[in-house]
């Protein structure tokens, strides 16, 4: 019954294109009561409502609760965009200073409806409208956040703003540091990335591994509209500068997310499934079809433990380590290239501090590392599948 | 009752004096017999203490001078004649023997200030701060407004301004004997300044890259005289005498040149990386052309929180064809942002000259819609007439180009001998004809504001001033091995340094979350 019940609510999850999901009609902000929420990726509340009975994991778990299986649904529908747009929105109407930049955000409403509505709210000068110059409006933006406004850049395409890459590592990054920390850099740089469908290959870039080395940078990506509200405004309430990866394929997840006003931990990483016999990491959009496999697994009799790191940049390896120290085998099964990937310094983190624990080899699945190629099939096989998945745990569980 | 001296029967003088004097935030304390004595003193939080009382500076009661030099004068330094405060110069204490940093004896504690008004010497603020909280603290907001009585000369400048599909401003520039003055003693100052990290660097005190700015002070200083502290200004990686102009101190100037603890970066950043917040100078950037979408930026920043002020964008030539430029200058003419771009084009872009580099050498016509002035930038009044202006027209209508034609005496950098792509002749025939410096030591001679030997007392002055910082400069302690993790990240992050490995950061870490606010 729970597991069907799980599966329900997994497959209402699944990327499925062609299947339209319609929105629950576009609800104002819900009320806050001005309380603040800050649920743990564990689950567990802190705040004054800790009491009420609330969905704290984005997909159903095992262990699942019956009172939150019986409930009046609390929380309302919505896509993963317009999760982000809650929390943007949110975050504007708090705090004045923070501002909205990027191609077609103002009028045209965002290439993904992101920042939909937004300008006619808000205004020309918070919802701003940019030409096509990734290299200057970054820097922009990071100029205006070195005297206190908070803006949100986005680019169109997260590949588009490798053209500001030297904005983003020199200025955004290191400011904090060369100045002897008088100026901070409340940026967040959003936009959508990973492989999409058929977009060619400068458009299926995965940013990450860049990124990833850049000092003074801290790197967040979401996977369910749950955690994309949450992590929109931390990223966007902390001080230093963020990068949230979104998935292009990602935009259309629906799911009920509470109606409290909450914010997420930028450097938690979530369990999505507590398991026993193997620990898979994972982010983004590799998350489905880990779970997937995951479906695959548990009939064949394995038990995996899914984890959805969120946190690029810096690991949360206290979640982690707790985790490898209870399954001791650990596969990681990530979007990014298999050279210099986040998987590959996952590893390097894993095996530093917790080679002890470790009873087989540390797995990474990444994608090939070939640029994404335009006919179907082939991009198919360049991002991990859930058969490869599947085949991996057993190898380890042997 | 024994006769005052002459001065104190001007009434301006004391009607002069401005309000700002008489807040409760100053307190006031005042021998009412001997108006000498007056001594008004405030706290200003943010600065390094300076404590000059009138006792300690040794002053002594001097003729005040309002016009021609007149033999009464006992003191030797020309601020002695008479110094006033105008409404955009920072005010700072001034001993009798002149100069802007006190440099004088007794530097003692935090803020206080001595402000002689009834004797015509020029008192300064060491407060930038206290300074930018309250402009008015000083004068009206009329930029002409005089401290006192003192004369105004006007001279023309040297070349005419060149308006690109703007009207370029008059040639007349209104100055006063003590801008003047002023004027002399921090280019001094900085050419001072310059002289001595080049030597500095050939003795290996400071290492890697040493850009340096001698030569091209007028710019700096020029800039500095029409703005106020609220007004940003970011400039690359030349960026030491736009650091002190902007009221850094020499001792941090030194210190972050060598790596030291008392660096404005707290020597983590370098001679590319000097920056100060208090006062809106925002570095300092090593990538060329890089720091000129940041100004827009800041410009951006300025008309969102409508604050009034302008951003000056400083670039190079060389910097000039890049992109990115043309990119935030699209941006900034489209939102209407208060954004001055100035190039300080001194001609070579490294080792290239300008015509080699550019199809179009005339930098302020290269914003095309955007209009653009070219400056004389080795001509200090015409730098501040053209500031001026800029920031008038910013501030109604949006990006300006200013084009400062200057030349800079060194390299490139301290690697570059400066010699391999132009002649020598070429670098003495500037010095000769073009000089800052030079050109403010006639204007002083032909106005008769100081003697030849005054002026020699005044730099005597500046070389140990800038002697004795590099001396406190090279006291000071290199950073803590622990100051390589801090400041990675805002709030706590990087900063524990655990027992077991020395590496905390990344993955390693052990506080796990930061509390948001």
């Amino acid at each position: 019954m729970a597991a069907s019940l799980q599966s329900a609510v997994f497959l209402s999850n699944r990327i499925d294109p062609h299947r339209r999901l319609f929105a629950s009609p576009a609800r104002s902000l819900p009320g806050t009561k001005g309380s603040i929420l800050v649920v743990r990726s564990d689950g567990r509340i802190s705040g004054r409502l800790s009491g009420r009975n609330l969905i704290t994991n984005a997909v159903a778990t095992k262990a699942d609760t019956p009172t939150s299986s019986t409930d009046s649904k609390p929380g309302h529908e919505l896509l993963l965009f317009e999760a982000l747009r809650e929390g943007l929105e949110e975050e504007m109407d708090r705090d004045p200073r923070v501002c909205v930049m990027g191609e077609d955000v103002g009028h045209y409403g965002g290439s993904y409806k992101v920042t939909k509505g937004l300008a006619p709210k808000y205004g020309d000068l918070r919802v701003l409208d940019t030409p096509i110059a990734e290299n200057s409006f970054t820097g922009m933006g990071i100029g205006a956040a070195m005297t206190g406004l908070r803006p949100v850049i986005e680019g169109m395409n997260m590949g588009f703003l490798l053209l500001a890459y030297n904005q983003i590592s020199n200025n955004c990054g290191m400011l904090h540091y060369t100045s002897g920390g008088q100026f901070k850099i409340p940026v967040v740089i959003r936009g959508p990335g990973g492989v999409g469908r058929q977009l060619g290959a400068e458009h299926s870039q995965r940013l990450e591994s860049y990124f990833q080395s850049i000092p003074g940078l801290q790197m967040v990506a979401c996977s369910t509209p749950y955690n994309a509200k949450g992590l929109m405004k931390a990223a966007i309430r902390s001080d230093n500068p963020v990068v949230l990866f979104e998935h292009v394929l990602l935009y259309n997840l629906k799911e009920r997310i509470p109606d409290e006003e909450y914010v997420l931990c930028l450097e938690e990483a979530e369990m999505v499934r507590p398991g026993e016999h193997v620990t898979i990491l994972t982010y983004s959009r590799m998350r489905y079809h880990v779970m997937q496999a995951a479906k695959t697994l548990v009939n064949k009799g394995y038990d995996p433990e899914v984890i959805d790191i969120r946190s690029l940049k810096p690991f949360d390896l206290y979640t982690i380590g707790n985790s490898v120290k209870k399954t001791h085998r650990v596969l990681i099964v990530e979007e990014c290239m298999r050279t210099g990937g986040i998987g590959s310094s996952l590893r390097a983190a894993i095996i530093d501090n917790f080679w002890d624990y470790l009873d087989a080899p540390i797995m990474c699945l990444s994608s090939q590392d070939v640029p994404t190629p335009y006919a179907g099939t082939l991009e198919e096989w360049t991002v991990v599948q859930p058969a490869q998945i599947v085949a991996a745990v057993e190898q380890l569980c042997q | 009752m024994s006769r005052l001296p002459w001065y104190m029967y001007r009434k301006e003088w004391y009607t002069s004096v401005p309000d700002g004097l008489q807040r409760p935030r100053l307190t006031q304390k005042s021998n009412s017999d001997d108006l000498l004595q007056r001594e008004v003193s405030f706290n200003c939080p943010d600065l390094l203490r300076r404590n000059l009382t009138v006792a300690e500076l040794g002053l002594s009661p001097v003729a005040g001078r309002a016009g021609p030099r007149r033999s009464q004068g006992t003191g030797s330094s020309p601020s002695d004649r008479g110094g006033f405060l105008h409404e955009s110069q920072t005010p700072r204490a001034v001993g009798d023997t002149g100069g802007r940093r006190g440099g004088v004896r007794a530097l003692k504690f935090v803020g206080e200030v001595v402000l002689e008004p009834c004797r015509g010497i020029a008192v300064e603020f060491l407060s930038l701060t206290d300074r930018g909280d309250d402009p008015e603290m000083f004068g009206p907001e009329d930029p002409n407004w005089k401290f006192g009585s003192e004369p105004t000369i006007t001279v023309e400048t040297s070349v005419p301004f060149t308006g690109h599909k703007i009207d370029p401003p008059s040639r007349s520039v209104e100055t006063t004997p003590s801008e003047l003055l002023s004027f002399f003693r921090e280019m001094s100052l900085m050419r001072r300044m310059e002289i001595a990290a080049d030597s500095l660097y050939k003795s290996k005190l400071i290492r890697g890259f040493c850009h340096l700015y001698d030569g091209q002070e007028a710019v700096a200083i020029g800039l500095e005289t029409s703005i106020t502290k609220k007004d940003a200004i970011i400039t690359a990686y030349r960026d030491h005498c736009i650091y002190l102009a902007r009221g850094g101190t020499l001792v941090e100037a030194f210190s972050e040149l060598m790596g030291r603890r008392a660096g404005c970066s707290k020597g983590k950043g370098g001679s590319m990386h000097f920056y100060k917040k208090d006062s809106g100078f925002f570095g300092g950037h090593g990538i060329v052309g890089a720091q000129v979408p940041l100004g827009c930026g800041l410009a951006f920043a300025q008309k969102y929180l409508k604050e009034g002020t302008v951003t000056f964008s400083l670039y190079g030539d060389g910097a000039a064809n890049q992109g990115q430029l043309f990119e935030a200058l699209n941006i900034s003419a489209l939102w209407d942002l208060p954004a001055i771009l100035v190039c300080e084009n001194n001609h070579y872009g490294m080792g290239t000259a300008e015509w080699r580099a550019a199809k179009s050498p005339a930098y302020y016509k290269r914003g095309d819609y955007v209009p653009g002035l070219k400056v004389d930038g080795m001509d200090v009044l015409a730098v501040k007439q053209a500031a001026k202006f800029a920031k008038e027209y910013a501030l109604k209508n949006g990006p300006m180009i200013l084009e400062m034609d200057t030349y800079r005496y060194h390299g490139h950098s301290m690697s570059d001998p400066g010699s391999t792509y132009r002649t020598r002749d070429e670098i003495s025939g500037v010095r000769q004809e073009r000089d800052p410096i030079e050109r403010v030591r006639k204007l002083i001679f032909s106005h008769e504001l100081a003697t030849a030997s005054e002026l020699k007392d005044i730099e005597k002055e500046v070389r140990k001033e800038v002697d004795d910082a590099i001396a406190e400069a090279k006291e000071s302690p290199m950073p803590d091995p622990s100051e390589l993790f801090t400041n990675v990240f805002v709030k706590g992050f990087g900063v524990e340094v655990s027992r077991n490995t020395c590496m905390s950061f990344g993955a390693d870490r052990k506080e796990v979350k930061a509390i948001l606010p």
